[in-house]
């Protein structure tokens, strides 16, 4: 069978910069491929790439079937792109934008005009279609953006972080629209650095990191792998810490984490919280703080890598520098 | 399951001619559409030629050539080629906010032509010339400037300088592509076409009585070619020569930065 998205080995090397390292992945038709990455990751390149922004140094993809290099005009005929930066004209009104895209995807003036009306009116938009964009919030410039993206009817859409910097309230309502789209059978491969935004609509899951694919799942699977959420214990007093890291190390099977007071470690059986409380009780040891909560990205990769992601931050710097200076050079 | 497999689609191989052109002008329909929602760009390409036609018309006028009638042949054709050059930029500038604002990279993942979004700019820009062209010549008719030549003239003018324009635009497009803020590109031609557009006759007759090797760059400047040629299409005077040189530099000017434009771009992107 054909894969709606298969990459084999892709390589992309930016002057010194290795951004990706040899990275495979496939996405059924009509499934939701969630990339979870830090900064850095390669996720944006990888993206720029399979949407024929970019051509791959090493390696091969297929989009639809077609090489994102030699077939690039066929695979730009069935996808949508929405950028980490919303790529809307802000001097556009919303209708002018999606009227705009119609035009260009040779759609006829009133047909385009009718397509831009229903998307706007679906992505609850209509009232301020007549505005310019640039008078736009956050939440609805990606909302626009990510309606540019529909207008031609693509069959492969691509997300590039499409709800950081979001408030909640936008993020809850972005995320019912990719729902909403994969019942229309669009495949969507949609990269994250949130945790809990692939866990809600990736039906698979490749975590990236450093140019390379880690981990490889659903969320289920990854969950087992690195524990699905975090036990957090602090003692009142600060020497009972090796004792709440023995306990606690015991009845998870793992070796915890001890950060500023802290003891921390992922846990895949939310029962053993009773039973923490309890041994610590009969231990004598006072709990200034006990919480159960879900796995950060931070924790799924110190899980996988031994690595936070904040390591890997300091890199997506250098990086971006490194960038610039090939923009420059 | 079925709807799980790409069946091999019936799609186009490339972008056909028609295509092509369809996509540049709906592209150049964006740029000027934008206008409409920004008047101060407007403001921007009328004002600022007008300003400078009266001030220049009646502060420097009388001391340079007596009176202010005698000075709308010098200045008026010079004004129009300065007004130019820095017109010339906002192409750069617009290419810089779009790549900048990720509207370029939505564009390159359209099944559309390549070079649409560059030739669609191009043309809107040009189309933003010759209107700022005109309220030049609509001004400088008003204060007494006359067209001495015919209409034939002065078509040839106006497809000299816009021919010119387009040509010189290439500077500005590489500058976009070589800085990350829209802004930047203005303050480079700034720097940049201000000399320029001095070390030029577009102000004054001749270069008598400047020194030796400023008077020897002034005469040599495309610039000045540009504004003679000008001058010879709309009061009347020689043209021909100085038109050639003129396109000769624009021609060059296009030939380096073209391809050095379209290497930066890759890099980039």
């Amino acid at each position: 069978m054909t894969y709606a998205i298969q990459a084999d080995g892709l390589e992309k090397r930016f002057g010194e910069t290795q951004a990706l390292a040899g990275v495979s992945l496939t996405a059924e038709a009509g499934t939701v491929l969630g990339v979870l990455g830090p900064n850095g990751a390669g996720k944006t390149t990888m993206t720029r790439i399979l949407a024929t922004l970019i051509d791959p140094t090493g390696g091969t993809a297929q989009v639809g079937g077609f090489d994102v290099v030699k077939d690039a005009h066929k695979v730009r005929q069935l996808i949508g792109l929405t950028g980490q930066y919303a790529g809307v004209d802000e001097m556009l009104t919303g209708t002018e934008n999606l009227v705009l895209i119609g035009r260009l995807l040779g759609i006829p003036r009133q047909e385009s005009k009718a397509r831009a009306a229903e998307l706007l009116e679906r992505f609850r938009l209509t009232e301020a279609a007549e505005r310019a964009a640039k008078t736009y919030s956050g939440g609805m410039r990606r909302r626009l953006d990510l309606a540019a993206s529909l207008v031609g009817r693509p069959q492969i859409l691509f997300l590039d972080e499409p709800t950081t910097g979001l408030d909640p309230r936008s993020r809850n309502g972005l995320w019912d629209i990719v729902r909403g789209l994969t019942d229309d059978g669009v495949t969507v491969l949609l990269t994250t650095q949130y945790l809990e935004e692939a866990d809600q609509l990736a039906d698979d899951i490749v975590v990236i990191d450093r140019g390379q694919i880690i981990a490889h799942g659903t969320s289920d699977v990854l969950k087992s792998q690195v524990g699905g959420q975090v036990l957090e214990v602090r003692p009142v007093d600060a020497t009972d810490q090796d004792v709440v890291a023995r306990i606690v190390g015991e009845l998870a099977e793992a070796v915890p984490e001890v950060r500023d007071g802290l003891i921390s470690t992922p846990i895949t059986d939310p029962q053993l919280m009773p039973a923490v409380v309890r041994r610590l009780d009969d231990a004598g040891v006072t709990v200034g703080e006990l919480s159960l909560r879900k796995s950060s990205l931070d924790e799924v990769f110190f899980a996988l890598t031994g690595h936070h992601t904040d390591d890997i931050d300091a890199e997506a710097g250098e990086l971006a520098e490194a960038d610039k200076e090939g923009a420059s050079a | 399951m079925t709807a799980a497999t790409f069946a091999p689609q019936d799609l186009s191989k490339r972008v056909s001619p028609g295509t092509a052109v369809r996509n540049t002008l709906t592209l150049a329909w964006r740029n000027l559409v934008q206008i409409k929602h920004n008047p101060m760009e407007l403001l921007d390409l009328s004002i600022q030629p007008i300003m400078f036609v009266l001030l220049f018309a009646y502060v420097f006028g009388p001391p340079m050539e007596g009176s202010v009638d005698a000075y709308l042949p010098v200045v008026i054709p010079g004004i129009i080629a300065q007004n130019a050059l820095f017109a010339g930029m906002s192409t750069g500038f617009g290419l810089n906010t779009d790549i900048t604002k990720g509207v370029f990279d939505r564009f390159r993942s359209l099944p559309i032509s390549r070079s649409a979004p560059l030739a669609g700019r191009i043309i809107a820009d040009t189309a933003k010339q010759a209107w700022s062209m005109t309220i030049l010549l609509v001004v400088g008719f008003a204060i007494g400037f006359r067209i001495e030549t015919n209409v034939f003239a002065l078509l040839t003018a106006f497809v000299l300088l816009l021919t010119f324009a387009i040509l010189f635009s290439w500077t500005s497009v590489y500058i976009a592509m070589k800085v990350n803020e829209p802004e930047k590109v203005q303050i480079f031609g700034f720097v940049v076409i201000f000399p320029l557009s001095f070390l030029s006759t577009a102000f004054i007759k001749s270069t008598e009585g400047i020194p030796g090797p400023v008077a020897w760059v002034m005469d040599n400047s495309p610039v000045t070619h540009l504004v003679e040629s000008m001058r010879g299409l709309l009061v009347g005077g020689p043209a021909l020569e100085h038109a050639s040189i003129a396109l000769a530099w624009g021609v060059g000017i296009a030939l380096i930065f073209a391809p050095l434009s379209l290497r930066a771009f890759k890099k980039r992107a």
